[in-house]
């Protein structure tokens, strides 16, 4: 194993465990919430799918890359967006009740 | 090919920023006062992330990005605004769904980019390609026939065929050995396109024998599988942020998951591994001397009665409900019993719907104030001081056996206790039961009244009918 894949394992797992931590004890109520809005999140594959269309390769490679970025951006504003949707929502109710 | 080794130290500040703005918008989703916030953070976290990788020097075509963005944001923000509360669950799927896909699909491309080139790729990346490849096709397919499902463009119901076990494993093992195969001819194009292939039959068939009652674990668990898709595909282009953010939801979603599985009392691998339409045939024959039991069914008008004097009453939503979308009816329903005087609470059991939330969404979005929703623990002491317990199209969560029947499969499935309330209004289509196939005793217990309908159409009676009191 190369050293740039065990900094990787490391990254990888330090990650996983402050995620972990961070969205421990969520109400029931944000459940919802909280899956699409961190199903937006694993949309990074954008990120991903950007590189690989936009780096110089043949044809195939850009048109793969290209679909990829479609899909991970519909997860991305899709996710986004239909979270805000639910929150405001919520908000709404919030302050009538109050 | 390394491509991060190009990246300019400001991009990978952005980067660097956008981590940050990620785990502080996912801290704030996890608390109400802040939720809408924490989502607009993480938003303008993927926004810096994305302009910054756009700024890369390596990026060059850019006309082909461009018109993909394009596309993307226009579907993705039209599908977000036309969906409605009730189809929520099936967006999260489908979204979880592309996610995957897009990892794959990165996988697969970043294998051809390196087919033409004299250098073999290290093993490492081989055995990246392989994981990226085999999660990311699990999530890809596992996530379409859970939006199948849930959307009924298939059935919902466990769909199990002879020989399936024996048929996975044999799949995941020449998976296996193709893996083997492939980390000593890396160039290999049909056996890397095998691999791909394997890891989407595998979603299929890892999701079809999933029955409807146990789809807010695996919308859950796909969610998860959807974050870990991504950060395989960050290991093979050994991207950080991807590494981070995916991780970042891959424990999200397992965290759902557990509070899932803690909410029907099971275990994961039991709910992927041990599907109920196994033990539903062999609770048919055990009921039989439930047969010659008759429940008691009521008229609309009876039960507005019932509804209108009394005191207390909880109303019990389940699946019916999101099917009939009859949440603003309900509402309507409780407004007209408030108008009388009478005390009104909801009681959401948390695996209550399709998804992890869905009852308290579709309670928001038809403005139920969020103080009358009472979780399952907090409304389970106060049953035996409620006059009136109004199920609307639950089943199995309401199902006493679930206390008592050691038999039962759904025994130890912690439950509401709405056979504890004085009366009990069961609002249903008909007898049938509910998605664990399992017979309810509660319907046929004498204080128990049945109240047969959609519930849209018969709540609207109630409505009607409470209105004239």
């Amino acid at each position: 194993m190369s050293s740039t894949l065990i900094a990787a394992l490391f990254v990888f797992l330090l990650a996983t465990l402050a995620g972990a931590e961070v969205i421990n004890k969520v109400p029931p109520t944000l459940h919802t919430p909280l899956m699409s809005g961190s199903n937006a999140i694993s949309g990074i594959a954008v990120i991903g799918a950007l590189l690989v269309a936009g780096n110089p390769g043949d044809n195939l490679i850009t048109i793969l890359g290209s679909i990829a970025i479609v899909l991970a951006t519909i997860n991305v504003v899709g996710g986004f967006l239909v979270t805000d949707r639910m929150l405001q929502m919520f908000k709404k109710k919030e302050t009538k009740v109050s | 090919m390394d491509i991060s080794g190009f990246i300019p130290t400001g991009i990978e500040i952005s980067y660097l920023v956008a981590t940050a703005l990620f785990f502080i918008g996912l801290k704030y989703l996890g608390s109400p006062a802040t939720a809408r916030q924490g989502n607009t953070i993480a938003a303008v976290g993927m926004l810096l992330a994305v302009v910054g990788t756009l700024l890369n020097a390596g990026v060059v075509n850019y006309s082909a990005i461009f018109l993909s963005i394009a596309i993307g944001t226009a579907i993705g923000a039209i599908g977000a605004y036309k969906v409605s509360m009730t189809e929520m669950p099936q967006m999260v799927g489908l979204l979880n769904g592309l996610g995957g896909g897009a990892s794959t699909l990165i996988a697969v491309a970043e294998f051809l980019r390196g087919l033409p080139a004299a250098e073999v790729p290290s093993i490492d990346s081989r055995v990246t390609l392989i994981l990226s490849i085999l999660i990311g096709g699990i999530t890809l397919t596992g996530s379409l026939i859970a939006f199948a499902k849930l959307q009924e463009l298939m059935s919902g119901s466990p769909i199990t065929f002879p020989l399936q076990q024996p048929v996975n494993i044999l799949l995941f093992a020449s998976f296996v050995v193709g893996s083997g195969y492939f980390l000593n001819a890396p160039k290999d194009e049909a056996i890397f396109l095998g691999l791909t292939a394997i890891a989407l039959i595998l979603g299929v068939l890892f999701v079809l024998p999933i029955g409807g009652a146990d789809m807010p674990v695996v919308v859950s668990l796909l969610n998860s599988f959807s974050g870990i898709a991504a950060a395989a595909a960050g290991f093979v282009l050994m991207n950080n942020i991807l590494i981070i953010a995916g991780a970042l939801v891959g424990a999200s979603g397992i965290i759902l998951t557990q509070i899932m599985c803690k909410g029907m009392n099971r275990s994961l691998s039991s709910v992927l591994f041990g599907a109920f339409g196994g033990v539903k045939s062999g609770k048919g024959g055990a009921g039989g001397k439930q047969e010659d039991r008759t429940a008691r069914s009521v008229d609309a008008e009876e039960c507005a009665m019932m509804l209108g004097y009394a005191q207390s009453v909880v109303i019990v939503p389940g699946y019916g409900m999101a099917v009939a979308q009859a949440q603003h009816s309900v509402r309507e329903l409780a407004d007209q019993l408030d108008r009388l005087g009478v005390d009104v609470k909801y009681a959401i059991h948390p695996v209550a719907g399709r998804m992890p939330g869905h009852m308290n969404v579709l309670l928001a979005e038809a403005n139920v104030p969020y103080p009358q929703l009472y979780d399952m623990d907090d409304i389970n002491t106060q049953f035996d001081r409620v006059d009136v317990a109004l199920v609307i199209g639950a089943n199995d969560v309401v199902n006493p056996a679930a206390r008592s029947d050691s038999n039962s499969p759904i025994f130890g499935m912690p439950i509401l206790d709405v056979d504890k309330a004085k009366h009990t209004i069961i609002i249903k289509r008909g007898m049938s039961t509910g998605f664990a196939g399992v017979e309810n005793e509660l319907f046929y217990l004498d204080k128990t009244m049945m109240l047969f309908g959609s519930a849209k159409d018969v709540v609207g009676k109630l409505v009607s009918e409470i209105k004239q009191l």
